[in-house]
């Protein structure tokens, strides 16, 4: 079982969703994007998103690509982030690295494959790669063990559904917009129906992302979901404080007020 | 050999190895939407003479074959220009705007959205988006907005909704990626207008489909013009639409060879240009598997040209399957050149060309001393130098005024 099934099936038996939580790797620096996943893990974060940052990131908001900006001109480099990945999965939470899908090309995915599972990585997330391209990437995920993350949206077809949770495992990512990341005011009406349509073709766990930013929504999405996505809010928290511990301080409170609003 | 084709991609939009589809899901259905529209709009005949005569009646279109006797004396060899430059909006883009704005129609969508980079296609889009009455808004790198300042003011007159890029490099691709946000989120209400022969499927084979008259007109006009078709048909490459649009033309000819040029900036030598074939190497960006400038982790590298057009860190997947092939070869032509060719073209026959068309009159000119007299080459014209009246005025110091070089408006 793998540690993602195993997270799952832990937090099935504790009836309640799980927290995922993203940050991307070198941001604001690589020793503090270090600490700031272990703070989160220590607040409540189940599972741990590993962004790779990346020049073109047509699915991300503002905020998230402000993050992979410092991160870039950081000199963050893949190497990086696998040691940031090795840091994370030591906390003992299933770390996934959320990635653009160049970067994995570039590096040759079966070496990226066989790097990520030697770092500790539970899998990958692609939010521009479609099991209709991803041939070589289901071969190697499969080879190393690593879950298949693939997004799904409210504007996929039934029949691309099937097909997108059946190539996947861990879990599937569902976008509950049509849109790109960000902190919304309200949660997506288009999530829930999104996540009954996905539950009549697979038993696979969910997690709903895009615009989840506090315990409320949190609340919300995890009443029919099986994890909540956070990223943009908890970027949020490093963008908005100039000082380590205040920046860490917001995260830690954010994450205590996510899970809390997750409680049943 | 047999004569093969045009290389149709395969259901899943490649191009041999490359092409595809690299997107967000959310856009997989709209994609399939347009996928489906086009096949169905090219097979209906009530489409397809709608769109003729717009292009006929509109765009002045089919655009004349020119031989062009000082250039060639010059030059020394015969040199046919394709006059695109003489299309409504003074340029190749308008054939593809025209098309996708009226297949936006046939889907029931009001508004359209598109990416520019010299400002060309945002012009020929704001353009259609009038003819047609559909909302428009363009999104255009903030670099690019002060080097082409005359085509945002052409864009706002024709009632185009202008929004400058801040993101990232500032330029074409950070267009592109905003261009992408905006469909993302207003998909079912807005068709992307894609400007080159790029991007994910349908794109690239939709845009050459559109393009494609380039070619055949002037297939027809070179064998009516000499009662042979030329020896090399010549054209520039950033996207690739106006060369994908002449090469197909000629694909299947295998007699006649397919160069396309790329833009050579500072040369390949210095990493400061945007020949993504020549200088590049395969991976995936906007969509498609293709050739790109890219650094060790698969990071987008800036490209650099004097020509904002041609300033594209990426390529169309059928020039990559083309130069994988063989079937087209790519060089480069650097500003210089470029340059050089520009003052040529002005001087010897009294048309001033677009920059990005004076990279394929740079091409030619090597062509010509490469093949001789006997050589005929056919070049097409993508479009006028109006637009670029400033900057060549700049390089060349004709006004007296401070310069500010591409340089000076990057971060």
């Amino acid at each position: 079982m793998s540690a993602i099934d195993a997270l799952f099936e832990r937090t099935r038996v504790e009836d309640r969703a799980a927290l995922v939580g993203y940050l991307p790797a070198g941001f604001p620096s690589k020793e503090l994007s270090i600490r700031a996943i272990e703070t989160m893990v220590e607040a409540g974060v189940d599972l741990v998103e590993v962004g790779l940052p990346y020049s073109d990131p047509v699915m991300d908001g503002p905020t998230i690509q402000a993050a992979a900006d410092i991160a870039l001109a950081g000199g963050t480099r893949v190497g990086d982030v696998l040691d940031v990945v090795k840091a994370s999965a030591a906390t003992g939470a299933p770390t996934v690295v959320m990635t653009y899908w160049n970067p994995v090309e570039r590096y040759g995915v079966e070496r990226f494959a066989a790097d990520l599972a030697a770092a500790g990585g539970a899998g990958l997330i692609t939010p521009d790669m479609i099991p209709d391209e991803a041939e070589e990437w289901l071969e190697a995920s499969g080879e190393h063990g690593l879950s298949r993350i693939f997004l799904v949206a409210p504007s996929s077809t039934d029949e691309r559904l099937a097909m997108t949770a059946e190539a996947a495992s861990g879990f599937i990512y569902a976008t509950a917009v049509m849109g790109v990341t960000g902190q919304r005011d309200q949660t997506s009406a288009l999530a829930e129906p999104l996540v009954s349509r996905l539950r009549k073709v697979t038993d696979k766990p969910v997690g709903v992302g895009l615009g989840v930013s506090n315990g409320a929504q949190a609340r919300e999405v995890a009443a029919f979901s099986d994890a909540v996505i956070v990223g943009s809010a908890l970027v949020r928290c490093l963008l908005d404080h100039a000082g380590p511990d205040d920046a860490l301080s917001a995260l830690r409170d954010l994450v205590v007020d996510l899970r809390a609003g997750m409680e049943r | 050999m047999t004569v093969s084709p045009p290389a149709q991609p395969d259901a899943r939009g490649h191009f041999g190895r490359f092409g595809g589809r690299f997107m967000p899901e959310a856009l997989i259905a709209p994609l399939d939407e347009i996928t489906e529209a086009w096949e169905d709009a090219k097979a209906d005949p009530t489409f397809t003479a709608e769109l003729a005569r717009m292009l006929r009646e509109y765009a002045n279109v089919p655009s004349p074959l020119y031989e062009a006797h000082r250039f060639s004396e010059t030059v020394g060899a015969r040199i046919l220009l394709k006059r695109e430059d003489l299309n409504h909006t003074g340029a190749h883009k308008i054939r593809n705007v025209i098309g996708q704005a009226l297949l936006a129609k046939r889907l029931g969508k009001p508004r359209a959205i598109a990416e520019t980079g010299a400002g060309q296609h945002g012009v020929a889009s704001a353009t259609a988006c009038a003819y047609l009455d559909l909302d428009c808004t363009v999104y255009m790198g903030e670099v690019d907005t002060e080097r082409q300042a005359l085509n945002v003011a052409r864009m706002r007159m024709l009632g185009a909704e202008v929004v400058p890029v801040t993101t990232g490099s500032r330029t074409l691709k950070d267009a592109i990626n905003e261009a992408l946000r905006d469909w993302v989120s207003t998909v079912d209400t807005t068709h992307y207008l894609f400007g080159t022969a790029a991007g994910p499927h349908p794109f690239p084979a939709m845009v050459r489909d559109l393009t494609r008259g380039i070619g055949d007109e002037a297939r027809a006009q070179s064998l009516e013009l000499l009662g042979r078709l030329p020896d090399v048909a010549v054209a520039c490459v950033g996207g690739g639409s106006n060369a994908i649009g002449l090469f197909t033309g000629f694909v299947a000819d295998e007699e006649v060879r397919l160069v396309g040029i790329e833009a050579g900036g500072d040369g390949i030598e210095t990493g400061r240009h945007a020949a993504t074939i020549t200088g590049g190497d395969i991976g995936v960006l906007h969509g498609a598997r293709s050739y790109l400038l890219q650094d060790e982790d698969g990071q987008t590298l800036e490209s650099h040209s004097i020509s904002a057009g041609l300033d594209y860190p990426g390529v169309g997947p059928e020039h990559a399957h083309l130069a994988a092939t063989g079937r087209a070869e790519y060089r480069p032509a650097t500003d210089a050149e470029a340059m050089a060719a520009f003052e040529l073209l002005c001087r010897t026959e009294g048309i001033i060309p677009a920059i990005e068309s004076a990279h394929a009159l740079a091409g030619a000119i090597v062509l010509a001393e490469e093949l001789g007299s006997d050589a005929t080459i056919l070049v097409n014209l993508s479009g006028r130098g109006d637009k670029d009246v400033h900057t060549a005025a700049q390089y060349f110091g004709l006004i007296e005024e401070p310069v500010v070089l591409d340089e000076g408006t990057e971060e």
